[in-house]
């Protein structure tokens, strides 16, 4: 019986991950990450993950508080993006990255509007990653269980 | 399968202000079997060799300690370009600037294309300039760098 349950979700697994490069939530860093989990470092991928959405989450807040200022103040908000970039493009978070390039373009041009839609997008793309990680993580829980239990 | 011979590990000291990154370097050195140390910024570089930020170094000038930074055994050092406070390049002039690791290859990397700037890390006598993100294909590029490092120090180690 685990047999069978332990193939249909390899199989959902295989198409959510499909589906995510895709649709470009993902592109081949994230296979990078992957091949260097293994069996000395079996929850690799899971704390890169941990790790990337705190950060991302204080990045995040911190770029709402200084789009919200009177006086925005560009260059600290070109740094933060900056630092986000840099992570996405870590762990393979494409749209999510292209976000954070119009952002910091918007930034550049000094364009308060431009940067509040910018942001917009940024945070509607990280949720997206992050939701269907947060997915893929349980499965990969989940498939690992049972196959212990073989 | 493996030769008892050389199975020489490096130590690679890696400098990253990116929680993140320091991750995914430390793993992908350890992958490629390198002993690893990383730290948070240059500062904590020089620290961590027994260098200090200002010019003079703080270790006392007496030749025979010259020898001391073999014991750290720190073969390669690869940063990060953009960090607060001292950047990666600041790291590289630093480290050119010192008796005692001027040989230890240094490596840069970074998250943008910027051919001035891999320019001038060359120049100024970095081995390397990798692009973000680092790949393991990358990290088997550093093991020459330190076999040829090493083999000049054997030369130069006339007793």
């Amino acid at each position: 019986m685990n047999h069978m349950a332990i193939a249909a979700l390899k199989t959902q697994r295989r198409n959510l991950v499909q589906s995510m490069f895709d649709e470009g939530v993902l592109d081949n860093q994230f296979n990078q990450l992957q091949d260097l989990q293994d069996s000395s470092n079996p929850n690799f991928v899971e704390e890169v993950i941990a790790l990337f959405c705190n950060d991302a989450e204080r990045i995040i807040t911190e770029l709402n508080r200084y789009l919200n200022d009177q006086n925005v103040d560009f260059s600290k908000l070109d740094s933060y993006v900056h630092q986000l970039k840099g992570s996405s493009s870590s762990i393979g978070a494409y749209r999510l990255k292209l976000a954070c390039v119009n952002l910091r373009q918007a930034s550049e041009e000094r364009n308060k509007e431009e940067c509040a839609g910018a942001f917009n997008s940024i945070r509607r793309e990280y949720y997206v990653v992050r939701s269907k990680l947060q997915v893929l993580m349980q499965l990969e829980r989940h498939i690992v269980n049972l196959e212990n239990q073989q | 399968m493996e030769m008892a011979v050389d199975k020489t590990q490096f130590h690679v000291l890696a400098v990253d202000d990116s929680l993140i990154d320091r991750k995914l370097i430390e793993r992908l050195l350890k992958t490629s079997s390198f002993q690893v140390t990383v730290v948070d910024s240059g500062s904590k570089a020089l620290e961590f060799l027994g260098l200090n930020d200002d010019e003079h170094e703080q270790r006392d000038s007496n030749s025979d300690e010259d020898q001391d930074h073999q014991d750290l055994g720190v073969n390669l050092i690869i940063t990060d370009y953009c960090m607060p406070g001292m950047t990666g390049y600041d790291l590289l002039k630093r480290i050119k600037k010192s008796s005692c690791f001027r040989d230890i290859p240094v490596v840069i990397m970074s998250s943008e294309n910027i051919p001035s700037r891999i320019n001038r890390c060359l120049e100024d006598g970095a081995e390397e300039f990798l692009l973000k993100p680092v790949q393991l294909s990358d990290v088997n590029k550093l093991r020459p760098h330190l076999m040829k490092a090493r083999s000049n120090e054997r030369l130069f180690d006339q007793h």
